[in-house]
């Protein structure tokens, strides 16, 4: 059987300003049908500004089972949001 | 007939041909991925053909743009030669496409340029999606040309194949140099020396060699054909010459 | 992470990402309808795709194959979605060709006048999409966000089909008779699109319990006779069921038996195209191994150079 094709994880900007978003993946066998293939999947509706293509192998992910040690440790340290402080009566603009 | 009707319908007959010849593609494409990408040049030719002939049903002022696409026989189609040739293999179709391409590249940055204000707005929306349409073909044909033995074959052999028929797209007849000097038209003779560029360095890239130029095909805007295209038209004509009272 | 848990994640409504714990059989069950799903819109490419060639206008014809774009667009999100259980596409390809995988037996029809791609849009389209809206749900992610892609874009799939209708039952009296020609054709088995009696359908169990699928067959099949019965009168077009009739009591459309002899028949590769539809899927395949090849060999040497 043939080997299989190289898979690219994409990721479109769909305005100017936004960050990139993860859209899907397609196959292709270089850098450059990768990105005409993403255009042509997915923005056929005029999604688009911007398109990157990355190899799928190249994503590293974590595991589920680490989800614990890598998330939950910031969960108490409250202070990072703006709502933990409590602020004078009648001040604005803060 | 007015010469301008005539030389929009010529520009609308080769993009509508190259659509439909393009639309075969669809379900047959040797990637899921590149039949989207199939489908969408046909889309993009479609929409180009559309229009052109609503410009050409304008100055007509009798046809719709389906009585212009659906109700004219093969004497009555001026599309380059080009582009009514079967599909082939994929490579043959990519062969095909790039030559035409690279003339429409140049042929639309030219007529973007029209003192006719409609002609030149339709020339600048087909532009853009000319220059990906080239962009797609040319990374296709390198590809093929040095990819494995095999390929690299099978696009020389097709590039042998329709070489002749690359001669046409150059043509000036009266109505091209009546159009031409009224700063409507486009000079096609000197739109070659650039094609030849493309080509060549495309080729090279390509590890492919050009053809000689032998037997020319000539005339098919005056609506001289292959025999390939009375079979598309019946095909692509059949209901509304079969029902001529219905809607659709 | 154990079943139980796995349970209780579902049971409380947390969708499952690909690197997430899931018991075995939940794998498969998704591999096997997601694939089945992503056949459907690839094999369901050729009874339309046919027409385009053949389209009588040029709106016709760019509507058609933009939406026969769709549907390869369609496939590739659910082979995507589908390749995050760690399955590749070509074997997924390879199960269609042996036969292995299913699709939807509804691409097992032929299609004879333009008003079947009328009939396509409206009812072969317009049930899919109660399923697919259905699934937006379904709690393996990748499936859920395929589906939300899918649905958006799919939402003139069925107006295109009906207007076609539409168009047909006002025109000419051979045009109307094409229109309630290809509904007589494709009201049945757009009904037994929606599978069998759940009573017969033998994974829903495990498939509602993982809220793989989110509402039943026949519940899913009754939304979409309901919403279809009006849309055909409003044409004057007759839906082909002589049981067809409205119960005040169950405030649902009452209707006829279907033929489940024909539908398993077909299911198993007796109808009408299947042969035909997988030598066409084949064929293409087999025609672009050189082009897929070369382009490998081309990638190759580029990263050689590159190196």
């Amino acid at each position: 059987m043939a080997e299989n094709a190289t898979v690219w994880e994409v990721f479109i900007q769909s305005k100017n300003g936004l960050a990139h978003k993860h859209a899907g993946n397609v196959h292709a066998s270089d850098k450059v049908m990768a990105l005409e293939n993403a255009r042509e999947l997915y923005t056929r509706r005029n999604e688009g500004s911007c398109i990157w293509v990355v190899k799928s192998e190249y994503i590293v992910s974590s595991e589920s089972e680490d989800s614990e040690a890598f998330f939950d440790p910031s969960n108490d340290k409250m202070y990072r949001h703006p709502t933990f402080y409590t602020m004078p009566k009648g001040s604005k603009h803060i | 007939m007015s010469n301008l009707f005539t030389y929009t319908l010529r520009i609308a007959d080769s993009s509508l041909i190259l659509g439909q010849r393009m639309a075969q593609w669809c379900a047959k494409g040797p990637t899921l991925e590149e039949d989207i990408a199939l489908s969408n040049i046909s889309l993009d030719m479609f929409g180009q053909a559309n229009g052109f002939y609503e410009y050409a049903a304008q100055l007509d002022g009798t046809k719709s743009v389906d009585d212009l696409a659906f109700l004219r026989n093969e004497r009555e189609f001026f599309n380059h030669q080009m582009v009514e040739i079967e599909n082939g293999h994929f490579g043959h179709t990519i062969t095909r496409n790039f030559l035409h391409d690279a003339f429409n590249l140049l042929f639309y940055t030219k007529l973007s340029e029209s003192k006719d204000e409609t002609l030149s707005a339709l020339a600048t929306k087909s532009l853009k999606e000319v220059k990906y349409h080239l962009r797609h073909s040319t990374n296709w044909l390198i590809r093929l040309g040095d990819g494995t033995e095999d390929s690299n074959e099978k696009v020389q052999e097709s590039l042998e194949q329709i070489w002749q028929f690359t001669a046409e797209l150059f043509e000036m007849d009266e109505i091209d140099t009546e159009l031409l000097n009224a700063g409507i038209g486009v000079d096609n003779t000197a739109l070659k020396a650039q094609w030849d560029e493309i080509v060549n360095t495309t080729l090279k890239k390509a590890k492919l060699s050009r053809p000689e130029d032998a037997y020319m095909a000539t005339g098919g805007k005056k609506g001289m054909h292959t025999e390939y295209l009375g079979f598309l038209l019946a095909e692509m004509q059949y209901l509304q010459r079969a029902y001529p009272d219905a809607k659709w | 992470m154990n079943d139980k848990l796995f349970q209780e994640r579902i049971d409380a409504e947390k969708k499952i990402e690909p690197k997430d714990w899931m018991p075995e059989d939940y794998r498969k069950h998704l591999i096997r309808q997601i694939s089945q799903h992503a056949h459907s819109e690839v094999i369901g490419m050729q009874p339309e795709g046919n027409w385009i060639s053949r389209a009588p206008s040029l709106r016709a014809k760019m509507i058609l194959l933009a939406k026969v774009q769709d549907e390869a667009g369609h496939g590739l999100y659910l082979y995507s979605a589908c390749e995050t259980l760690g399955i590749s596409r070509e074997e997924l390809v390879k199960q269609l060709h042996d036969g292995k995988a299913k699709y939807s037996s509804i691409f097992n029809y032929p299609t004879l006048s333009w008003a079947d791609m009328g009939a396509i849009g409206w009812l072969v389209d317009g049930a899919a999409i109660v399923n697919q809206v259905s699934l937006q749900r379904t709690s393996y992610g990748p499936y859920a966000r395929g589906m939300v892609k899918i649905c958006k874009e799919e939402s003139f799939h069925q107006r295109q089909g009906y207007e076609i209708m539409a168009e047909m039952a006002k025109g000419t009296p051979e045009q109307k008779a094409m229109a309630q020609d290809a509904l007589n054709r494709f009201w049945w088995p757009s009904i037994m699109m929606f599978g069998p009696q759940d009573s017969d359908s033998p994974r829903t169990g495990n498939a509602m319990k993982w809220k793989i699928k989110r509402q039943f067959n026949d519940e899913l099949r009754q939304k979409f006779i309901d919403q279809t019965v009006g849309q055909a009168e409003v044409i004057g077009l007759i839906i082909p069921d002589k049981d067809l009739k409205w119960n005040q009591q169950r405030e649902h459309y009452d209707f006829g038996e279907m033929d489940w002899v024909e539908f398993w028949s077909v299911v198993n590769g007796n109808g009408p195209c299947n042969k035909q539809r997988l030598d066409h899927h084949k064929k293409a395949h087999d025609e672009g191994k050189w082009v897929r090849n070369a382009a490998k060999a081309y990638a190759k040497k580029q990263e050689l150079v590159a190196n």
